[in-house]
């Protein structure tokens, strides 16, 4: 049953990750004023990407045509051990949420070497700006596990979820900081505004767009899919730490687990929403200012930990 | 006091700290002075739940008070001076923004451990209310040191005092007549740094304290 579930769920999150990045820009023209296209309008660019000849830059290696399916696998693989609907997940027995960081820090570190490869200008300044952002982002995101992982006693990201759901464990001001900082991460690790813009291809401030300028056809296909589908992974790892309530448990039937499939669809929708109206109000940030909004990421998940001895429990 | 009721408190007092840190990160006046009335807003709503919970209507006087004069007057009457004044409009630091903010974690780590021994014996609530109106004191003290503009210095004395009535509302028995007398001092103070405004600026072309230090260097 549970292996079922394991790679519905694997088939499902690949699946909506287009949907999902659509519905964000969707909500965004819309909120402008602006028609928009539809919400299904990325499949089609996969599609259309698919179908195009890739175009390799000639100086590079074999690190080059390689990495973008690596990637994607390795995003795929972090969101075999996010619970989304379910958490009945076999997967995530082999993995916990320092883990999942690692994936996460692997596929980026991948990207990365790929750019670089390429050899081009542009790209080099968009990996050393990734370097930048990944460098703050990492030890933010490390110190919300600890503090989920502190109060949890446990690092399990199923088990986390599914001790929020028995025994919930009230609002504690170091949940609340730990959210903020988490979300902080998750804007900067998606390069959405104010971190990076994910809209344009023509402005010297980008970051992600820079690193994959030289690639095109099927691989820049895997590319934008892994990008798609890290969005995914964020918003279901954001609700599993903190609001994992609708959740089929681990030995609940078929019933319950489809039951559990249109509230992580209305979680989607709503993580959706709020980041296009949050995108849609805020001006994109200078580089230089990085260092201190994710600085203000660390800060918080520091204030975190801190808070938990102090409260009450401990 | 039920779990809730409390958890609420906290998240309000612990909201209340986050402001202090934005207040600290903000590098644009209207923006530190926009942050500087949520903190108002935050600090009333917390008055206002601890009057519910502690079934003290005195409180509610001190969150119509937070209300009126944190959110509404002084938010009002500081960007009419940022604007009839006519400053720079960036926050001049002493000191940069990420350093700032590293000597505000040092100073929550601080209190925590100044608060943790004193408080022992006392209810757990106290503990962790006293623990962060002492950070939001400590980091008011922190922008008015790290901070060159008078706006910004003054902003970071209201902020101080913000702490202070934090304190004040968590803690059971507090007199009225305190709280009311702290508020107003606060008012009067405002008042006073409003008239030190105006009298720097025409004396100096300018609201950066550095040129104080200057002009007392050259003596008499």
């Amino acid at each position: 049953m549970s292996a079922i579930v394991q790679v519905l769920h694997l088939a499902l999150l690949l699946a909506l990750a287009p949907g999902l990045t659509g519905l964000v820009r969707w909500i965004k023209a819309r909120a402008l004023g602006r028609a928009g296209p539809a919400p299904w309008q990325p499949y089609r660019d996969l599609r259309r990407l698919m179908l195009k000849t890739p175009i390799v830059v000639e100086t590079s290696g074999p690190l080059y045509t390689a990495v973008p399916y690596v990637q994607l696998a390795a995003i795929w693989l972090a969101a075999g051990l996010v619970p989304a609907f379910s958490l009945a997940l076999p997967l995530a027995q082999a993995g916990d949420l320092i883990v999942l960081t690692g994936i996460l820090a692997l596929s980026r570190f991948l990207l990365m070497l790929a750019s670089l490869d390429a050899g081009t200008a542009f790209a080099g300044i968009g990996a050393s700006r990734e370097m930048m952002i990944g460098a703050l982002a990492e030890p933010a995101m490390l110190l919300v596990v600890f503090t989920v992982a502190v109060l949890v006693q446990t690092s399990s990201l199923p088990a986390i979820a599914a001790h929020f759901i028995a025994e919930p464990v009230g609002l504690r001001v170091s949940l609340g900081m730990a959210l903020v900082a988490l979300v902080m991460v998750a804007i900067a690790e998606n390069g959405r505004i104010p971190i990076d813009n994910p809209a344009t291809h023509l402005e010297l401030t980008m970051v992600h767009e820079a690193m994959v300028l030289d690639y095109s056809g099927r691989h820049l296909a895997a590319i934008e899919l892994a990008a798609m589908l890290k969005l995914v992974v964020w918003l279901a790892l954001i609700q599993a730490l903190f609001v994992p309530f609708g959740m089929a448990g681990a030995d609940a039937g078929l019933a319950a687990t489809a039951a559990a499939l249109p509230v992580f669809a209305a979680k989607l929708v709503a993580g959706a929403t709020a980041l296009a109206l949050f995108e849609v109000g805020i001006a994109k940030m200078r580089v230089f200012r990085y260092p201190e909004f994710l600085g203000g990421a660390v800060v918080l998940g520091m204030l975190a930990t801190i808070y938990l001895y102090v409260s009450r429990g401990f | 006091m039920t779990d809730l009721s409390y958890d609420i408190a906290h998240l309000l007092a612990g909201s209340t700290l986050l402001l202090s840190f934005a207040l600290l990160y903000q590098r644009r006046l209207t923006a530190v002075i926009k942050v500087f009335a949520v903190q108002g807003l935050v600090l009333a709503a917390a008055a206002a739940w601890q009057a519910h919970v502690q079934a003290a209507p005195h409180l509610y006087l001190t969150a119509a008070i937070a209300f009126g004069l944190k959110t509404l007057a002084i938010p009002v009457a500081l960007n009419r001076i940022v604007r009839r004044l006519g400053i720079h409009r960036t926050v001049e630091t002493a000191l940069g923004i990420a350093p700032t903010m590293l000597a505000g974690v040092a100073l929550v780590a601080l209190t925590i451990m100044l608060v943790l021994p004193i408080a022992q014996g006392s209810a757990l609530l106290t503990r962790e209310t006293i623990a962060i109106a002492l950070a939001v004191v400590l980091l008011g003290l922190l922008m008015m040191i790290t901070r060159r503009n008078a706006v910004t210095q003054v902003i970071g004395f209201m902020s101080l005092e913000n702490g202070l009535i934090l304190a004040a509302v968590g803690v059971q028995g507090m007199p009225l007549v305190v709280e009311m007398s702290v508020a107003f001092s606060v008012l009067v103070a405002f008042l006073i740094f409003g008239v030190f405004f105006f009298q720097i600026r025409e004396r100096f072309d300018s609201l950066d304290l550095q040129y104080l230090e200057d002009a007392r260097d050259r003596g008499p």
